[in-house]
């Protein structure tokens, strides 16, 4: 059976990731309680994985590192119509950089076992390296196709699929297995149904601490993360603002005014 | 006598056979942090038919030139470039290695960081030696700036939008060593770049654009976002973007501006819709004139720009867009 392994990240939502701010007195972030919710491109991996499971009969398996409340995202990958989910979530793993991430990550998937594709978004919302696809590629030593928005064929083991280039695009043949990062333009994820929501209830989440995934602590989290955050800076806004007041009429004509007289319309 | 720290490099990109801009800036901002640290600056080139244009490189700073020239190093191709870069690598120790955050530089950065077991900080907007020589890695987040370090592992890797270093200056004067590279002869060839096709953008570019208008997540819908993009052909701007308009999918990636996007500096920019996130901003800071619209009189854009207009943006738009046609047929009049 064709299996595919679909990485997901749980991340804090958008609409509100702005209110975590660094404090300028103490160089720490004001707020951490933003709710966690499923990265928005992990959707579009998770739809590739789903749409490949009906063409090819294939089986999903949906992997997430993170504390124990991203176990809920793994759920709604399930109730998606993902087969079994595993969550890798242990303190040590926390403050990992994209090199460790990519690291535990790829340990998760040897120990969950033999696999055709990796599917992962092409980048989290929260950190947008778009490192962790590749790097756990490179840990799996495997081929990786970054930002692929298009899958152009797909053979016993050697795949066709067009990733986007600047005002364009590469054709890659590629012999799996191998890990895809995703685009929004690849597909149009499907909402949550109900009946997916009740048949997840039935299905296990499998969570592995450090000592079940079996590393070390040197090679994870923090400890594991060549780079650092070494300083955290407020900036200080560049400009001074004229706010131009009045009824929408008057702003309108104040501002095509000033623009003119600036000489830059 | 002071250890010799190892040499700054820049991977170098090539279109068609022509480097790109972003690899001359960087090759410039390695010259700085080289001089700095009183090393080198080698840039590794991998394509087909470059030699006319290696001069450049070293006219740009560069001392050293690795040189890939076959036709199967015409298109980027994962697996050979990453193993010669990664050989090259472990060979000559570089100290910090830069490679501009294209689409192709974003997949090859993390496949040699991996190998070389090191560090990579993604789309930086500065990079500056500490007291100890350690490269500050600078990104904008969470409405401010934090430095990221790679304390241990070497080489200190950094990818980086064009546009954010300047041009250097060329001194035609200058030359430099190139050093041929071998294609090595053990590679699995389990992935392969059959085509690379590039197609005409639609529009104004908005690297080159007098005025750009952005869009952020403000518009709310694809109806409130065709107000913006009416505001932006009523100027003949360039629509530009935030990253949650393009997540919501009301325009492509290519638009998006900032940190992770594309780096502008228009005679006139006009957020709309959008609060002025740091990672946004420091994509237009180039800019001469800047506008805001935004309902929200206590959105950080109004810190940033020179005039601002609190108002519900799907409202206040439309009478703007009238009032610029009024004074454009005004111009045409006089």
């Amino acid at each position: 059976m064709f299996k595919i392994v679909v990485c997901v990240k749980a991340v804090p939502d958008p609409k509100e990731a702005h209110k975590i701010k660094i404090d300028p007195a103490t160089k720490t972030l004001t707020r951490t309680d933003v709710p966690l919710v499923l990265n928005l491109l992990d959707k579009n991996a998770m739809e590739l994985a789903l749409q490949l499971k009906e063409q090819l009969d294939a089986h999903i398996t949906v992997l997430s590192m993170g504390p124990p409340a991203a176990g809920n995202i793994v759920k709604e990958c399930l109730a998606l119509g993902g087969n079994q989910g595993f969550l890798l979530s242990d303190r040590a793993f926390g403050g990992a950089d994209a090199y460790a991430t990519a690291y535990t990550l790829a340990k998760g998937i040897e120990k969950i076992g033999a696999f055709d594709l990796i599917v992962c978004g092409m980048a989290s919302s929260d950190g947008s390296t778009e490192w962790v696809g590749p790097e756990m590629a490179a840990f799996l030593k495997i081929p990786v196709v970054t930002r692929v928005n298009e899958i152009v064929e797909t053979g016993k083991e050697w795949w066709k699929v067009k990733a986007s280039l600047e005002n364009g695009y590469r054709l890659m043949q590629v012999k799996l297995p191998a890990v895809f990062t995703v685009t929004r333009e690849l597909n149009t994820p499907k909402s949550l149904s109900f009946s997916g929501i009740i048949k997840a209830r039935k299905k296990e989440i499998t969570e592995w601490n450090i000592h079940q995934l079996g590393v070390s602590e040197k090679t994870v989290g923090q400890k594991g993360s060549p780079t650092i955050v070494s300083d955290l800076a407020t900036v200080d806004g560049k400009r001074t603002v004229e706010l131009i007041s009045g009824t929408r009429e008057e702003k309108a004509d104040q501002l095509v005014q000033k623009l003119a007289e600036a000489g830059v319309i | 006598m002071e250890n010799q720290l190892g040499p700054v490099w820049v991977i170098a990109e090539q279109i068609d056979c022509r480097i790109l801009p972003v690899s001359f800036q960087l090759v410039g901002q390695a010259r700085i942090l080289a001089d700095r640290l009183k090393t080198s600056v080698e840039t590794v080139l991998l394509g087909d038919q470059m030699d006319a244009q290696i001069h450049q490189l070293f006219a740009a700073g560069a001392d050293r030139v690795y040189l890939g020239n076959a036709p199967e190093l015409t298109y980027y191709q994962p697996e050979i470039y990453t193993e010669m870069i990664v050989r090259l690598a472990k060979a000559h120790r570089p100290e910090i290695m830069l490679i501009g955050s294209t689409s192709v530089g974003t997949e090859l950065a993390p496949l040699v960081a991996a190998r070389l077991h090191t560090g990579l900080t993604a789309h930086c907007i500065d990079l500056v030696l500490d007291d100890k020589k350690i490269l500050e890695q600078k990104i904008p987040a969470y409405g401010g700036m934090i430095s990221i370090i790679c304390p241990e592992k070497r080489p200190q890797m950094a990818t980086i939008a064009s546009g954010v270093f300047p041009q250097p200056d060329l001194d035609e004067n200058r030359t430099g060593e190139i050093v041929p590279l071998e294609i090595p002869a053990e590679i699995p060839h389990r992935i392969q770049t059959l085509e690379i096709v590039r197609e005409e953008p639609d529009g104004i570019p908005l690297e080159s654009a007098p005025i750009v208008v952005a869009g952020g997540a403000g518009a709310g819908d694809p109806e409130g976002w065709k107000i913006i993009a009416d505001l932006s052909e009523t100027l003949n701007a360039a629509l530009g973007s935030t990253r949650p308009a393009v997540d919501e999918g009301w325009i492509e990636l290519e638009s998006m501006i900032g940190q992770s996007g594309k780096m502008v500096s228009p005679e006139l920019y006009i957020g709309v819709g959008l609060s002025g996130e740091l990672q946004h901003m420091v994509g237009i800071a180039g800019a001469k004139v800047m506008v805001a619209i935004n309902n929200d009189a206590k959105a950080p854009i109004f810190e940033q720009v020179d005039y601002g207009i609190v108002d519900d943006c799907r409202e206040f738009v439309p009478v703007l867009i009238e009032k610029i046609k009024e004074y454009q047929e005004k111009l045409v009049t006089c």
